[in-house]
């Protein structure tokens, strides 16, 4: 038996690179897949939610602007720490989601190669959603993908890491900010990601992490004028509907989802990294 | 001084648009009555009827759905994307065999310069054709995936300003990408649609893979929310845009949206000037500013504004505004009464919030819907006339004093559909570029179209893009 | 440098920039550049232009007036000058009501032969100098060529600029040079051809037309018809923009020659609506617009016949110089 009482962690939220609880003081308890206490989390609210957006705002100009090879490496470095704290993922995933420790382990390990997957795609998108247009007349013309701003992540509610890693990366590796509202049953691997992205080299705000309840939260992110990208993965289907509807107040782009949690093992395509980044078509005159 | 010389009339010959007394709707091949009200369209240039047009009812949307749907199950969906191509090839090849007949309808039913139908709209429609005919057999190479497969049915809805080109730019992509069509054209110019409708007919496409169904906002509503449509492409308003997207939603329909915008043209002091005075007359009195990416904010040095004001002024002096068929005409006649007056009130707007009123003092027709060239000086960014997009031959001048500001007040609204810029230094150029929030940049020239070069908006201005590889993906189930 | 010897006196920030080669080369450098695509684009969309009856009629009249009937050829003989004079006079001996044209431009030893054959006249003569076409002589020579051609009674004197000074950014020696022909002028009108087809870029092209307007030139004149390519649509396009800009900062009207390679009545009409709708309705006379030109004439003739006659006419109707 220990003699010793272990120091139980707070979970809180991420939001500009901080780890405040929630505004309005809520919390709620998170249990595991049988029914037993793990920790209270934060409950955020929509100010908690407007504040993460303001967030997002502010880190947006100097992340969209980063070279995509800084972004590459960045993104690597995240492998590399969750790498280091490979064992508490595990254990944290296994618990969290009620699979045995063989399988959280390759769900962690798939999650470390998926940031590496993405991370090395920075700099390799432009060439493959860009173009040199060839134009009929005497002009220089080609397009570029460029980020599409502050992208509200409702991410998926089963597939605690793997599945969040898999929302997150590809808006990262394009550039963009975003609010994540992580599994509301199972937000504890993505409070310590938190962690991870806290002492990793993701500036502060980039990604902000709220736990809570997804369908309060979601229509505050989606009617959010600052916000310009929605991604619906993790919200019921039931209520997908009224999201795109207020989605369609400052005409935000929607990421739709399958209605059931999709395969997250599988080996994604470049589905992901498409849906957000704008297009921009750039013209000058060829003379002399 | 006045004027030496007077340019005689030299008018387009009306004839050669073969207008007809009456147009029906186009399903499964046919044209056929819609139960809808006949519409009448009228010459804007002159206010006389041109003719009478059939429109569709709800229940002929559905009868264009289901047209569209068989032609998709049985024909277009399977047919190689070889035999597509060449259904496509013929299409461009028949625009350009009855350009001169496009150009004069469309510029009879919009108002718009003759020199434009003929130079820009008709020739970029047949191009656009001719540019994704050949898409039609090398998807698997555009980056979607080997195999990438059609969504189905699409809905489109179309505006008045480029009638033609807006259904060259809907329709093209759609059928190279193996899908059907049902389009409906703006209310007040149906006309070149349905010469198009006749065009696919000739070319023997099969029946019911293009419909065209003229009628209004209520036809429109019903085409994109049919169930059995399954991709939605719109361009228009960004009011309208929001209403559609709110509609569709828990649809799955797809949707790509191109709306509004209000440009920022950007002139730095170190401008070639005389190309940025022709580039922003350009940019906002092409097609009577009827141009969702029209360069209504003229964002200006402030070390130059006074130069580039007095430019501007005399070089808009010389536009021709009047008879669209008129080949020396410039600008052409406002689409409809409702736009001129919305013109109209957001002038009055501009000139109750206290911005210098300056218009052109060219002769107007004395019949017709006209709206002579105006520039409003000593603009804020609080005024209605910087913030709303006014559709109409009204230029905006804001001042800037350092790059960064400049980079800010045009980012400063809620569209960003196009931007201009103009210097002569390659760097800023390319700094500035990038850090606009626009689909479309323009440098050093103005309202350039191809259909190699993608096309659309970030942000309220829609989303999706037409033309080139990324225009693809709209009509692809990727 | 030497002071320019025009009356005309210029504003007080444009005689500072005439004081020493780095203010000349300061202002001339800090011109707005021509955007290529963006002038060729205008002078081809202004080019579409539909100039139909009357407007057209006036056209032609107009252009007949602004001819600067010319010949320079090493072949040049009086007899050539004599009939080309007589042609200039009655462009179209059927029709004498038809304008006769604003000058004959001839080389500067038949100048005193054209004076002859034109006294009485209204119209002038033009004599190329200063080592026409290439200028690749001692300025002793040139200016003597020039104090030739004014004594032969020339009204009129085309010079070329150093294009060689030019391009190597010598623009103070080309100053020089054109204040001392002008100089050397005296009344007489001075055109200063700028070869634009060696000057190859437009940004040149709008440098060499200030720094000719700075040196007191009247005309600015494209080319000697020598050297291809000769005038063009965006060059002139160019020139009238200085021309007008000129006037826009002095006050004073200067004036515009496009020379060599415009031979159709609808090339003429191009470079009118051009003249017209960028420099605007004033520069419409012969006093600030010619065109170079020698065979342009009959088919202005014949063009201005079919519009009176209201049937085609041919060549066989107009007279064979």
């Amino acid at each position: 038996m220990s003699d010793r009482l272990s120091v139980a962690k707070t979970y809180k939220l991420y939001v500009g690179g901080a780890f405040p609880r929630s505004e309005s003081g809520r919390s709620y308890p998170v249990a595991d897949t049988k029914g037993a206490f793990l920790a209270n989390a934060a409950q955020a609210s929509r100010k908690d939610a407007r504040d993460a957006v303001v967030a997002a705002r502010r880190a947006f100009a100097g992340w969209s602007a980063a070279t995509a090879y800084n972004r590459g490496q960045v993104l690597y470095r995240v492998a590399e720490l969750l790498e280091g704290r490979r064992d508490q993922f595990v254990a944290e995933v296994s618990t969290s989601e009620g699979v045995a420790a063989r399988k959280a382990q390759s769900l962690v390990d798939a999650s470390i190669d998926r940031w590496v997957w993405y991370a090395g795609w920075t700099d390799k998108i432009a060439s493959v959603l860009g173009a040199s247009n060839p134009v009929a007349g005497p002009y220089f013309s080609f397009s570029v993908p460029e980020p599409t701003g502050v992208v509200a992540v409702l991410a998926p509610q089963a597939s605690t890491l793997l599945g969040l890693v898999s929302v997150l990366a590809p808006v990262l590796a394009t550039g963009n900010t975003c609010v994540v509202v992580a599994s509301q049953a199972a937000p504890l691997p993505a409070i310590t990601l938190s962690e991870v992205l806290a002492t990793s080299d993701v500036p502060g705000g980039v990604v902000n992490m709220l736990t809570g309840r997804t369908a309060e939260l979601a229509p505050w992110l989606a009617t959010h004028g600052d916000v310009n990208a929605l991604d619906l993965t993790g919200v019921a289907a039931t209520q997908r509907p009224e999201l795109e509807k207020a989605a369609a107040g400052t005409v935000k782009r929607v990421l739709r989802a399958p209605a059931t949690e999709p395969d997250w093992t599988a080996t994604p395509d470049i589905t992901r990294l498409r849906a957000f980044v704008e297009i921009k078509t750039v013209w000058h005159p060829v003379g002399v | 001084m006045s004027d030496l010389w007077e340019y005689a009339p030299a008018p387009e010959s009306r004839d050669i648009g073969n207008l007809k007394p009456s147009y029906r709707m186009f399903v499964d091949g046919q044209f056929v009555d819609g139960t809808g009200e006949p519409l009448k369209t009228i010459n804007p240039a002159t206010g006389e009827v041109l003719a009478e047009v059939g429109t569709a009812g709800t229940t002929d949307v559905d009868r264009a759905v289901k047209a569209a749907r068989r032609a998709y199950d049985k024909v277009w969906g399977r047919m190689p994307g070889t035999e597509r191509a060449k259904y496509l090839f013929r299409i461009a090849r028949m625009i350009a065999e009855r350009s001169r007949e496009l150009a004069v309808l469309e510029s009879l039913d919009n108002g718009k310069p003759i020199r434009e139908s003929r130079d820009v709209d008709v020739p970029t429609a047949s191009a656009h054709f001719f540019y994704h005919a050949g898409w039609a057999d090398k998807l698997g190479y555009a980056g979607y995936g080997q195999d990438p497969k059609p969504l189905g049915v699409a809905g489109q809805v179309i505006p008045w300003n480029f009638p033609l080109l807006m259904a060259a730019w809907k329709i093209a992509p759609a059928l190279a990408c193996g899908n059907t069509v049902v389009l409906k054209p703006a209310e007040t110019t149906p006309l070149t649609a349905l010469v198009l409708a006749e065009i696919c007919q000739q070319a023997e496409l099969p029946p019911g893979v293009v419909n065209i169904l003229p009628g209004a906002g209520d036809i429109g509503a019903a085409v994109v929310n049919h169930p059995d449509v399954n991709k939605v492409a719109f361009t228009g308003s960004t009011e309208v845009g929001k209403l559609i997207q709110a509609n569709l939603a828990g649809s799955g329909k797809k949707l790509t949206l191109e709306l509004g915008g209000k440009a920022a043209n950007i002139v730095f002091e170190d401008a070639p000037l005389d190309q940025a005075v022709e580039g922003i007359v350009n940019g906002i009195f092409f097609n009577q500013g009827h141009v969702c990416c029209a360069g209504s904010r003229l964002l200006a040095s402030e070390s130059i504004v006074d130069e580039l004001l007095a430019k501007l002024h005399s070089r808009i002096s010389t536009l021709r505004v009047g008879d669209p068929l008129d080949k020396n005409t410039d600008v052409g006649a406002i689409n409809s009464a409702e736009q001129l007056a919305k013109i109209t009130s957001l002038v009055a707007a501009g000139e109750e919030e206290g911005a210098e009123r300056w218009t052109s003092p060219c002769p107007l027709p004395d019949k017709g819907f006209f709206f002579a060239p105006t520039v409003f000086a000593n603009v804020s960014q609080a005024m209605r006339i910087a913030r709303e997009e006014i559709f109409g031959p009204v230029l905006s001048v804001l001042t800037f004093r350092t790059p960064d500001e400049a980079v800010a007040k045009a980012n400063n609204t809620p569209y960003g559909l196009s931007a201009g810029v103009w210097t002569e230094k390659g760097s800023r150029i390319l700094a500035i570029t990038q850090r606009l929030r626009a689909g479309v940049v323009w440098a050093n020239t103005f309202n350039r179209f191809d259909p190699t070069a993608p096309f659309g908006g970030y942000q309220e201005s829609g989303f999706g893009r037409e033309g080139g590889r990324a225009g693809l993906e709209a009509y692809l189930d990727v | 440098m030497a002071a320019p010897s025009t009356t005309t006196s210029l504003p007080p920030d444009l005689a500072e920039v005439t004081r020493d080669e780095s203010t000349l080369r300061r202002f001339l450098h800090g011109l707005p550049g021509v955007d290529q695509v963006g002038v060729e684009q205008r002078a081809a969309t202004l080019a579409t232009r539909s100039i139909k009856k009357a407007s057209k009629l006036w056209a032609i009249d107009t252009a007949i007036s602004m001819v600067d009937l010319t010949t320079l050829e090493g072949a040049d003989t009086p007899g050539k000058v004599r009939s080309l004079a007589a042609k200039a006079h009655r462009p179209d001996p059927d029709h004498t009501d038809t304008p006769h044209v604003a000058a004959v431009c001839v080389y500067p030893d038949l100048a005193a032969v054209a004076v002859e054959a034109l006294r009485g006249t209204q119209i002038g003569v033009a004599s190329v100098a200063t080592a026409f076409p290439s200028g690749r002589s001692a300025r002793a020579v040139k200016l003597a060529d020039v104090a030739d051609a004014v004594a032969s009674g020339a009204t009129e004197v085309d010079m070329v600029i150093d294009r060689g000074a030019f391009l190597s950014g010598r623009y103070g020696q080309v100053y020089d040079e054109i204040v001392e022909v002008k100089a050397a002028c005296g009344d007489t009108h001075l055109k200063v051809i700028l070869e634009t087809g060696e000057l190859a870029t437009y940004d040149n092209v709008r440098m060499a037309s200030w720094l000719a307007l700075l040196a007191g030139g009247d005309f600015i004149k494209t080319s000697t018809g020598k050297v291809s390519p000769a005038a063009t649509l965006p060059v002139t396009h160019v020139m009238l923009q200085a021309v007008r800009d000129w006037h826009a900062r002095t006050g004073h009207h200067r004036g515009v020659k496009p020379a060599g390679g415009i031979r159709t009545t609808k090339d003429a009409i191009r470079y009118l609506v051009a003249v017209h709708e960028v420099a605007g309705p004033a520069w419409l006379t012969p006093n600030l617009f010619r065109f170079g030109a020698s065979s342009l004439l009959n088919d202005l003739v014949m063009q201005r016949r079919t519009q009176l006659d209201g049937h085609y006419s041919g060549p066989d109707y107009v007279t064979v110089d």
